[in-house]
């Protein structure tokens, strides 16, 4: 039934998309002058609700857009230092660095294609590049089969080459994917081909072992089979293997967000598995998730267009300071926007030829609050600004963290005013009211969207209120309820003993036994 | 029946039989063997706790706090929340009569219909109380009131049981088998009726075909 419902909505839409394609491009504008367009979320019955867009196109970009002569081939990495936009574009070795200017503008800086100082100047299939707060950057050189560290000015400061440990099977290549370092200058390394976790090696360049390995998942009929099994089955079987990580972000408290596309739906389903994880020191899941639902992306999957099952998490992009971070799905080209609690804060994008959806999409980061996507198979970039929708769910977000809950409230109030069909607003106007101590008003907001846990927060304080208020009348009933009985019984008794009493009976017969 | 509603006795009747329900629920094996024994069942208690655990199935939607019970208002339909009562329990009477004869069991019909629904007496007298109180409580009473919600149950199905043993006079194991063949006849039963059922939409829908056709050729 929900999956038909979903498949008829998606079905409308496809139909609303092919009429924008016929009628000439006027810009098309909701009644409240938000840009249409799907952006949706999930209630908590997992209905899709459609919002106003929490973010507009601010423009897409190719090399030649933005005065190259050779297009990009098949970019594979992205990286945003302050206002730089470093893309990795794999199929021509090569680093093209811009700085953004104003709002949509992009001005050319250099472009990277050899360092200095080591044997193999040249770069080969560059796939990620990261930049440290000391500015070094850490070049993931995957046609070299290493990870390059190098100053700003590209003099090659340490090679992170295939490490020769016995932990490390080495009969595997050393494919460096995607790189992250850590305040201390340790490396973490996702590569092609290992299960095994994140690679991790010490500031001064040493392998020092895998990081945050996912749990091979097996079920237990998996398990029964394979006890009951003789070796030479048991060898034919699939072995349980933890699954490969796909992509590492790391947010500015220094907790890594790895994610992977190597999960299954049922397994997202019932939580067992993961599609991102943020990882602690010692490489522990630490990703809070309160949320209606797990953190997995699309709720309800339907079969569209060719487009089935589960969301597949290529890349997380991690807001700083706020807790909010937004994953990119590559099964159906949408971002999820998450906030510290685990919460779907909106999703939009899509697989399509319009701005602002995607072909193949890779690689996500973020400026600020505006979002950049890479596509590898449109060789293009994407670039994402909030709307004021958008910008005001984030203030009522960051007002709620800074404590200043009335004017967060107030914030929500204006977000629910734009789009009465927010839980979240709802939510955000009751966790407000129940800061306030109004806890009664406050229950209601909760129980409207169903949010038991901040309901029973506030109606363990209600009740306690309420208690002390009527203490007098809970007491004078529980007395009325203890006395009463007790006087009644004690006036039968009376009654019982009086009817019974000899002086009152006739002694007429005089047979007393 | 209307000089019968006037009649004091009868009321005086019908609360006497219902404080015999309630103590069938406290003593079943005594109680049960009385049902029978002693012709103390009456069809009119034994409707109308029937009609009181519908109720409760209804209550508990309608009036339990919603943080333990979400009821999706615009989805749910009511008379599937009354079938799911009705419909397994009419299967299981007119199952477990059917079978009890032929092996030797001394119930009735009508006793199998009044020990089953005595059976039902705890679910009532306790969700609806239980449903009541929810809205005072909070999220950390959820396992409390899913054990206590089980534990009415777990009271119903040991009712059950120990009224099909009391009625039809069987061992515990005896017992116990006849609860699992019932249930295996009510699964036959709703076959059939399946079958049934399509077969005679099936029948229905030809001469609806034929008739449109001659009506096309006429007309």
């Amino acid at each position: 039934m929900k999956l038909r419902r979903s498949n008829r909505i998606k079905g409308l839409v496809l139909a609303g998309i092919m009429c924008l394609a016929l009628v000439p491009p006027v810009p098309a504008k909701a009644d409240d002058g938000v840009d249409v367009g799907y952006t949706y979320n999930y209630d908590f019955w997992n209905e899709v609700r459609y919002s106003p867009d929490a973010y507009e196109v601010v423009g897409v970009y190719t090399a030649v857009d933005l005065g190259l002569e050779t297009n990009f081939k098949n970019p594979d990495g992205l990286f945003v230092y302050g206002d730089l936009v470093f893309v990795c574009d794999t199929g021509n070795s090569r680093i093209i660095q811009w700085k953004k200017t104003s709002e949509g503008k992009f001005e050319l800086e250099r472009i990277i294609t050899e360092v200095k100082g080591t044997e193999v100047t040249s770069l080969s299939g560059v796939t990620d590049i990261f930049i440290d707060q000391d500015r070094n950057f850490y070049i993931a050189d995957k046609g070299n089969e290493r990870v390059i560290k190098t100053d700003w000015d590209m003099n090659v400061l340490m090679l992170f080459t295939k490490p020769v440990e016995n932990t490390f099977d080495q009969s595997l290549y050393f494919l460096p994917d995607k790189v992250v370092a850590d305040t201390e200058g340790r490396l973490y390394c996702v590569s092609d081909n290992i299960n095994k976790g994140i690679i991790k090696y010490e500031a001064d360049g040493s392998f020092s072992g895998f990081y945050g390995a996912m749990p091979a998942q097996y079920s237990w009929y998996q398990y029964i089979w394979k006890k009951i099994s003789s070796a030479a089955q048991r060898a034919a079987l699939e072995s349980f293997v933890p699954t490969e990580y796909d992509n590492v972000a790391i947010d500015n408290e220094g907790f890594i967000y790895a994610c992977s596309t190597n999960v299954s739906g049922s397994g997202l389903n019932n939580g067992s598995e993961e599609g991102v994880r943020r990882l602690n020191l010692l490489g522990k899941n630490i990703l809070i998730q309160n949320g209606y639902d797990y953190v997995i992306g699309d709720v309800v999957w339907g079969n569209f267009a060719g487009y089935s099952g589960s969301s597949l998490f290529i890349d997380v992009t991690a807001f700083d300071d706020s807790g909010i971070y937004v994953c990119l799905d590559k099964t159906r080209g949408r971002l999820f926007t998450y906030d510290e609690q685990g919460e779907l804060l909106f999703a939009f994008g899509g697989v399509g030829n319009m701005d602002g959806y995607f072909k193949g999409p890779v690689a996500l980061e973020h400026m600020g609050t505006d979002l950049i996507v890479l596509d590898s198979i449109d060789n293009s970039f994407t670039v994402f600004t909030p709307t004021e929708y958008g910008n005001l769910i984030y203030q009522a977000l960051e007002e709620y963290r800074r404590g200043d809950y009335i004017k967060s409230g107030e914030t929500w109030e204006e977000v629910r005013k734009i789009n009465g069909n927010y839980d979240l607003a709802y939510i955000g106007i009751g966790r407000s009211l129940k800061r306030q101590k109004k806890y009664k008003e406050s229950l209601k907001y909760f129980k409207t969207k169903w949010d038991r846990k901040n309901y029973s927060k506030a109606f363990k304080e209600y009740r306690k209120e309420w208690v002390e208020e009527n203490i007098a009348w809970i007491f004078t009933l529980l007395a009325l309820l203890i006395i009463v009985p007790l006087v009644r019984k004690k006036i039968k008794m009376i009654k019982w003993e009086i009817d019974t009493a000899d002086i009152f009976k006739n002694s007429d017969g005089g047979e007393k036994k | 029946m209307i000089a019968k509603l006037k009649d004091k006795q009868t009321y005086v009747k019908f609360i006497k039989d219902f404080k015999f329900a309630m103590y069938c629920t406290r003593h079943p094996m005594d109680g049960f063997w009385d049902l029978t024994h002693e012709k103390r069942g009456s069809y009119v208690v034994a409707t109308l706790i029937l009609l009181l655990t519908i109720a409760a199935r209804l209550i508990w939607l309608g009036w339990t706090s919603f943080v333990f019970v979400a009821v999706n208002w615009e989805r749910i339909n009511v008379l599937t929340y009354v079938a799911s009562i009705l419909l397994p329990l009419a299967l299981f009477v007119v199952g477990n009569w059917a079978l009890t004869t032929l092996f030797n069991g001394k119930g009735k019909l009508g006793q199998v219909y009044i020990a089953a629904c005595y059976a039902l007496t705890p679910y009532p007298l306790i969700t609806i109380p239980l449903a009541i109180i929810t809205n005072g409580l909070t999220d950390d009473f959820a396992s409390v009131v899913g054990t206590i919600l089980t534990f009415s149950l777990v009271w119903c199905g040991w009712l059950l049981v120990t009224g099909m043993m009391q009625i039809h006079e069987y061992t515990m194991g005896g017992t116990i088998i006849c609860v699992i063949a019932t249930v295996f006849a009510m699964a036959v039963m709703v076959f059939i009726l399946l079958l049934f059922f399509s077969m005679i939409s099936q029948g229905i829908s030809y001469f609806v075909s034929l008739y449109k056709e001659i009506m096309l050729r006429v007309g």
